[in-house]
């Protein structure tokens, strides 16, 4: 399955190989011409039957991670975390580092030799290490290096019932709808642009538009979901399993509400369900998309996903499917009705 | 089955304290073939027998690892289908979030441990542990079917498949104390060509990591004349100071302390320094801590010992061991049954 490929291959903020060869291969095997830009962004265009308007659809391929910052004498690892993972995360978790995916283990004192009130709070990052189990530096640095990447080791799986679990989510599965996409011919020119390092500051995204330079853009994210215990209900962004959320607004963008109409109305024909992302925090590439140029009409659509940053994500393989078609829905009204009024 | 099969295999099994009955196949299949007979007592512990060559009546050795693993248990639903839950064993709640685990309903659901995300948390939540009661565990079910497939009071265990790192070294769960048993199929593998003249009694024991109970009455049943615990003691890592560890790759652990027979612990040392046998020396100040507890004051009182297997992150699914140290616990172990005589067992009733 395409999502369970996607999720597992590793790619850290601007470690993005592993993740950008199999988008490229996939991509290529989907009839599109791939480029590639001097980040390491995709850009993945099938050109269209009448070559306009130009639609891009973004989705970032990079995932939040550690990154080795030093090499003890024993052979530990020192690190620093690749975007915003919440550190109490980290403890007691498998991982994979580098472009070989060597097996650590992000290690912990045993709760057996702790004071009571250690345990009150978090391990600070300063005390955490992986080990691989090299017994020094020297065998160490045979295996790993100064700057790899290391990735959580989580397979993806089904759950019981529709769910799914995995991690890097947030944005795998927006490259999973790009991909989908690039299945299609429009008369239009679709590019499809899989970002890099979104996560340490949507560095990519803007790039890659400035390139593209498209008439309109999609941005398709992994989004926190907020239907958990202990939060009350106004403060529930996104709730898993019912369709895709659209964004009024976040940190980033406010999204051009000619798009988000044609979007709306798209559901509402196809009787596609869709939610509202309805808390503004956060910021995605669809903020650094609107204001490249002279600025490019963007809006957002969103998975809800539970606990993004973390090693384990949980989401709705039937989210991800409304989403496809919703988002196919809009692409092929732009061939029906033309862009929207306003854009 | 080679000892790595085994290490492998039982460290995927499930058997939290007071549970373990799931193992008792994979046991008695990896025993079966070197033993004379495979018995269980009344709480579950599986005493496996293999007799000596000795004229009798031939002394006794018990050697003990226990199986049950620390584990989670059900104590609440939450609206939307989640679950509450508390620990079984000692777990330190920080290593939980974000964790991935099987509850062990009508049938093995994968989860995951979960919170309040932390972008809802305030400034100040943020900086301190989630406290295990705010933790839930999301099986991704709706309310009704989490209902169906899960009671309060079900099990659920850390979900973790064991990892080779470098250097012959595995990381995985519940290696506390399932390296133990590895061992002692390793020592029985030795003892095959070595024939002692003792009767060797190797016991898998329940419910260890809430009281060592299994301890308590399996060695009851047993009454040897020589009890050896063989459990886990704490690696080297970064943070904690030498004396205070064992280091991996240097072999086992040897006890010592109020909870050891300090001829049993002399014996242990004489022998590995005449076979070449790297050891540690490990002082304890309590008796706690091990089944050695439990064995030590059964009955009449029963001379014990204790062989600790170095093992980093205890009580986590990254527990790591090195292979070679269990290898060389095993050799230590069959050495120490092998001198084991009546003049020997005779000799530890006088102080």
């Amino acid at each position: 399955m395409l999502l369970a490929q996607l999720s597992e291959a590793a790619g850290v903020s601007g470690q993005e190989t592993e993740i950008r060869e199999l988008i490229k291969s996939l991509a290529r095997e989907r009839g599109s011409e791939v480029q590639t830009d001097a980040l390491g962004n995709v850009i993945a265009r099938k050109p269209g039957r009448r070559g306009k308007p130009v639609v891009m659809l973004a989705a970032h391929m990079d995932e939040v991670g550690l990154m080795v910052t030093g090499i003890e004498k024993e052979g530990f690892l020192r690190f620093r975390p690749v975007g915003a993972v919440d550190e109490r995360v980290l403890v007691a978790k498998h991982v994979r580092v580098g472009r070989d995916k060597v097996p650590g283990v992000i290690g912990c004192k045993p709760v057996h030799l702790q004071e009571p009130d250690e345990r009150k709070e978090p391990i600070k990052l300063k005390d955490l290490y992986i080990d691989i189990g090299a017994k020094n530096r020297k065998e160490a640095e045979k295996l790993v290096h100064l700057g790899d990447g290391v990735v959580f080791a989580t397979r993806f799986e089904r759950l019981e019932g529709s769910l799914v679990k995995g991690k890097a989510f947030d944005d795998r599965v927006g490259c999973t709808v790009l991909l989908d996409l690039l299945q299609e011919q429009y008369d239009f020119d679709l590019v499809c642009a899989f970002t890099v390092q979104e996560e340490v500051g949507l560095r990519g995204a803007g790039v890659a538009a400035f390139t593209v330079s498209p008439d309109i853009a999609l941005v398709i994210e992994g989004t926190t979901a907020g239907d958990v215990p202990d939060i009350p209900g106004h403060k529930q962004s996104t709730i898993v399993g019912k369709g895709p959320a659209l964004t009024l607004m976040d940190k980033s963008v406010i999204p051009s509400k000619p798009l988000l109409e044609r979007l709306l109305e798209v559901a509402k024909l196809r009787d596609i369900e869709t939610q509202f992302r309805r808390t503004t925090t956060g910021g995605t590439d669809a903020g650094k998309i609107r204001l490249t140029k002279g600025g490019i009409p963007v809006a957002g659509v969103s998975l809800p996903c539970r606990y993004i940053h973390s090693p384990v994500s949980i989401m709705s393989l039937a989210d991800l499917e409304k989403a496809t078609r919703l988002v196919k829905g809009f692409l092929q009204s732009i061939d029906e009705q033309g862009l929207p009024e306003g854009t | 089955m080679t000892g790595k099969d085994l290490l492998l295999n039982l460290s995927r099994g499930v058997g939290v304290s007071g549970y373990e009955q799931g193992l008792l196949p994979l046991i008695k299949s990896a025993f079966e073939p070197l033993v004379d007979r495979i018995e269980q007592d009344r709480l579950g512990n599986i005493i496996m027998i293999k007799e000596g060559r000795g004229t009798p009546p031939r002394p006794k050795v018990m050697l003990a690892a226990h199986m049950d693993e620390i584990g989670l248990i059900i104590t609440a639903y939450e609206k939307g289908g989640f679950l509450r839950f508390s620990s079984i064993g000692g777990i330190d709640e920080r290593i939980l979030l974000g964790q991935e685990v099987v509850v062990h309903g009508r049938k093995d659901l994968v989860g995951v441990i979960g919170a309040k995300p932390p972008h809802i948390q305030e400034k100040d939540e943020r900086k301190k542990t989630v406290k295990m009661e705010d933790l839930f565990i999301d099986v991704g079910l709706e309310e009704e079917t989490c209902k169906q497939l899960v009671a309060i009071g079900d099990m659920a265990t850390l979900k973790q498949d064991p990892v080779l790192l470098s250097n012959d070294r595995y990381a995985g769960k519940a290696l506390d104390d399932r390296a133990g048993i590895v061992t002692m199929l390793l020592c029985l593998q030795l003892l095959e060509n070595l024939g002692p003249e003792a009767d060797v009694y190797l016991m898998a024991t329940v419910q260890e990591e809430v009281g060592v109970r299994g301890a308590t009455t399996g060695t009851y049943g047993i009454v040897p004349d020589i009890g050896i615990a063989l459990d886990v003691g704490h690696g080297d890592i970064p943070g904690l100071p030498e004396h205070e560890v064992l280091p991996l790759g240097k072999g086992p652990g040897i006890g010592l302390g109020p909870h050891v027979h300090p001829a049993i612990y002399q014996r242990f040392t004489d022998l590995a320094e005449e076979w070449g046998i790297s050891y540690t020396p490990e002082p304890g100040t309590s008796p706690a801590g091990t089944d050695a507890y439990a064995i030590q004051i059964t009955q009449g009182g029963i001379p014990t010992g204790l062989i600790s297997l170095p093992l980093r992150y205890m009580h986590t699914p990254v527990e790591t061991l090195h292979w070679p140290d269990l290898e060389a616990a095993a050799r230590l172990l069959a050495m120490f049954i092998c001198s084991v005589d009546r003049q020997f067992v005779e000799g530890l009733r006088c102080f």
